[in-house]
């Protein structure tokens, strides 16, 4: 559809100021994106692995075990808590509760700090056992 | 939503002859995918060993197979209903087309060979 470009735009999402609920909101697509192309890849290779034999899963190891699978599997890890937890606060905020501002603050920087904190905590977990 | 018949105003599925299934299915996905991630978290990180014959005894039982499967096939439709909408937001005309062809053959592909996977070694057993 062509523009009359003499004509001004609608003001599009610049106008608002930067809070948790938009940074939570963006993080969660991001994350989904990520879980769905590097965490499907990264699962389907563990599988695949697995199933070819002892080779091929000490090949899958050493690459999950170097500096670069460990930002990985945090990453991931991170991803996924995240989308978990934006996808809970999503159920409430799809009945409808949760959109006065306090709420929508609170439990935003619970969506976010709740992620950070239950990733550290799976990663000190991996960690200690020495998985 | 003024016009038309009265059994289509009641359907309120409009010209697009669709309506909340997309949206519906991705959050009955998700509840799904609440409880079968966390299943799949707990039970590796109970593991005693990530190592391949503790993987491999853990998947070889249908308590872990199963799941499994059901996890696989739950997170796979719940990705391949989101990252649908992300490619409608950002991707237009044909590149939508061809972007749509290609997470199908990403969802069907990576899924088959996941699938397939977990049923070589259930089925295999622990040898």
């Amino acid at each position: 559809m062509a523009r009359n470009t003499a004509r001004p735009l609608s003001p599009h999402l610049q106008i608002y100021k930067w809070g948790p609920h938009m940074a939570v909101s963006i993080l969660n697509r991001v994350m989904g994106v990520g879980l769905a192309t590097v965490g499907v890849a990264a699962i389907t290779w563990w599988l695949v692995s697995a199933a070819s034999g002892e080779a091929a899963y000490d090949a899958f190891l050493k690459c999950a075990h170097s500096w670069m699978g460990i930002v990985v599997g945090v990453g991931l890890t991170f991803a996924w808590l995240l989308h978990f937890f934006a996808g809970i606060r999503h159920v409430f905020l799809d009945a409808g509760a949760g959109f006065e501002l306090n709420a929508n603050r609170t439990w935003s920087w619970a969506t976010l700090f709740g992620a950070v904190i239950v990733t550290g905590a799976i990663w000190l977990f991996i960690a200690g056992k020495g998985l | 939503m003024g016009s038309g018949t009265g059994l289509g105003r009641v359907r309120g599925l409009g010209s697009s002859h669709s309506g909340s299934h997309h949206w519906w299915l991705q959050r009955v996905t998700a509840m799904g995918n609440v409880v079968l991630t966390v299943w799949l978290a707990v039970s590796l990180l109970r593991l005693p060993s990530l190592d391949h014959a503790s993987v491999i005894s853990w998947l070889a039982s249908p308590w872990a197979a199963v799941p499994m499967v059901l996890f696989v096939l739950n997170a796979f439709w719940h990705f391949r209903l989101g990252l649908q909408v992300v490619l409608e937001d950002y991707v237009q005309g044909g590149m939508r087309i061809v972007a749509m062809g290609l997470l199908h053959a990403w969802t069907f592909g990576a899924g088959a060979v996941a699938l397939f996977s977990i049923l070589k070694i259930a089925f295999a057993g622990t040898n």
